[in-house]
């Protein structure tokens, strides 16, 4: 039994965030479109369902994977396969240790909703950010291009240096905690947002941020791709070694923005609400939920209908609001008389704490999801740095302060006693 | 289980450490020392010192085998010149004191095996070892921190005298 629980969450947690690939490649393509005043990827679709703009994906994977591979003049063929892989398995491997949701009770059974308890947390997280280098190198190094290494090398350089603010930006959250563990640590930060750590650790929060943007290569600190002068450590990838790169970068966002949630804005931790106030309301959070649900879906179907022009685009597409519409509304119409005039059938004694882990997992993803639209937002919003403008940002803005971030902490610490 | 861990563990590290030595391309063998120092890593979660394990990777793997690597790249080695065996003194020096530490070692064995026996409830913890750095041990962690300082600041002089140096000759 204990196996299958084990096993099943090595699946499932992975397979989560490779899923936010897809979401986050579309929430960067509408963003970018609409920072920019336009649309984005609309054309797009099947039997005329484009999702707004999400089945987009479904193009972009079919053309990658048939797209030649390419294999460069005089590269070493096995780092060069050797390199995306290794960028790909870092990003999923993070994700082991960050809890999704408040141990779950069934009984006697204890579900921790994360792949490992290992109480090292947040040192686990470290050791394999900084394996993240390695794949960067090895791809600039096997392709055999002055330009991939150059890229390759300043990448990994500036990895290497934003690490240490990024560690010594937690080393100020373990003070107060007391803990590396990261479950220790949602905990510790209670239900209430103005108890949170990015309230308490406001510098240690911003420089964890920049360094956040710095370890995951988006701008500002966009070297990795540079496409101004071409250099970066990928130039020479071709189809879906290529889209592992790529993949491996926005799997590398929802990751560095789960870590953002968990050490600074409360995790699982649903505002107002703790685990015990939940479970034991459950049935009347059930509902209450459910109502929610219901409420949203009937008025997204309501908007639809109300976009529905015949002739707008000739083609299967005019009926997409129709197809999407009618039935979200008919659902949320259906779930919410059900809910009101019936209630809820008496329930079993797992559904309220499934419901709550259910909920907290649900407030984790949403606060996630809203991190890496940050990421979206300020990459289509700020130039990039220079290279020698991010070393020395790096090694003499950043490690200073939080030094000092750690200092003024330890005799906070000292005289509060 | 365990004893099967170990065995799988100890044979990544054993051969990917003979590989280090048998590889002719330098950074197939930088490669190989990772591997294995992530199978040391490995041997420490099995000995339940999970914080060693971390710091082992952070430390090996993520930085200082990085800086190796980097060296190696930059440096563009010629792998022609490379595949030559070459016998110099420094090498036997060396083969002598690397035969003398095995043999120190193996005479050892049977000793370490009893007294790893029992472990305290927060053996290998963050917290006991930071305990036993900053009490016990506290004057030997101090100099070490001073000795990678004076390092760090001697590659830097060395590395500023150049440059000027360099600066001067050029027109």
């Amino acid at each position: 039994m204990v196996i299958f629980i084990a096993l099943a969450k090595i699946i499932i947690i992975p397979v989560l965030v490779l899923n936010l690939i897809p979401l986050l490649i579309w929430m960067e393509r509408k963003g970018a479109a609409y920072i920019q005043d336009r649309r984005g990827p609309n054309r797009a679709n099947i039997l005329g369902i484009r999702l707004g703009g999400m089945v987009h994906n479904f193009a972009d994977v079919i053309k990658l994977l048939t797209k030649e591979e390419n294999l460069p003049d005089g590269a070493n063929r096995f780092y060069f396969y050797l390199a995306p892989f290794l960028a790909m398995f870092v990003s999923f491997v993070t994700v082991a240790v960050i809890p999704f949701g408040d141990d779950v009770h069934l009984g006697d059974l204890v579900f921790s909703l994360r792949v490992t308890d290992a109480s090292v947390g947040m040192l686990y997280i470290f050791a394999i950010v900084s394996l993240s280098v390695y794949g960067v190198m090895l791809g600039g190094w096997a392709s055999n291009s002055k330009f991939s290494l150059l890229g390759g090398l300043r990448v990994a350089s500036q990895m290497i240096s934003y690490e240490i603010a990024l560690s010594l930006a937690a080393v100020s959250l373990f003070m107060v905690t007391e803990s590396v563990d990261l479950g220790t640590m949602v905990r510790a930060q209670g239900e209430l947002p103005w108890h949170w750590n990015f309230f308490h650790q406001p510098l240690a929060f911003l420089i964890f941020l920049v360094a956040a943007f710095a370890e995951t290569n988006r701008n500002p600190f966009d070297l990795a791709e540079g496409e101004s002068e071409i250099v970066g450590y990928h130039l020479e990838y071709s189809s879906m070694k290529f889209a592992l790169f790529f993949m491996a970068e926005y799997a590398a966002i929802a990751v560095s923005s789960a870590i953002l949630v968990t050490l600074f804005f409360g995790g699982w931790q649903i505002p107002g609400f703790s685990t015990e106030t939940l479970l034991q309301g459950g049935e009347f959070y059930l509902k209450n939920v459910g109502l929610g649900v219901a409420a949203f879906s009937a008025l997204t179907g309501l908007v639809l209908l109300t976009q529905y022009r015949p002739g707008k685009n000739g083609d299967l597409r005019d009926y997409e609001v129709l197809v999407l519409g009618i039935p979200a509304l008919l659902a949320g119409l259906g779930l919410g008389a059900y809910l009101m005039w019936m209630g809820l059938p008496p329930l079993a004694d797992w559904v309220a704490p499934v419901f709550v882990a259910a909920l907290q997992a649900a407030c984790f993803l949403f606060k996630v999801l809203c991190f890496c639209f940050f990421f979206v937002w300020v990459r289509w919003t700020l130039p990039r740095f220079r290279y020698d403008q991010v070393m020395s940002f790096g090694w003499k803005g950043m490690l200073p302060i939080a030094l000092a971030n750690i200092l003024g902490t330890g005799i906070y610490l000292l005289i509060r006693g | 289980m365990e004893l099967i861990l170990f065995y799988l563990f100890a044979g990544v590290v054993v051969s990917s450490a003979l590989l280090v030595v048998f590889f002719r391309n330098p950074l197939s063998s930088a490669l190989a020392l990772v591997a294995a120092l992530f199978g040391v890593a490995a041997l420490f979660v099995l000995l339940h010192a999970y914080f060693l394990a971390a710091i082992q990777v952070l430390v090996y793997a993520g930085a200082v085998m990085v800086l190796f690597i980097f060296i190696i790249m930059m440096m563009n080695l010629d792998l022609t010149t490379l595949r030559k065996i070459h016998y110099s003194f420094t090498g036997i020096v060396g083969a002598l004191f690397g035969s003398y530490l095995a043999a120190i070692l193996i005479l050892r064995l049977g000793y370490f095996s009893e007294a790893a026996r029992a472990t305290p409830e927060d053996y290998g913890s963050i917290a006991s070892i930071g305990k036993l750095l900053f009490t016990d041990y506290q004057v030997p962690f101090e100099m070490t921190s001073l000795l990678l300082l004076v390092a760090i600041i001697g590659a830097v002089m060395l590395a500023k005298k150049e440059a000027k140096h360099a600066a001067r000759q050029a027109p």
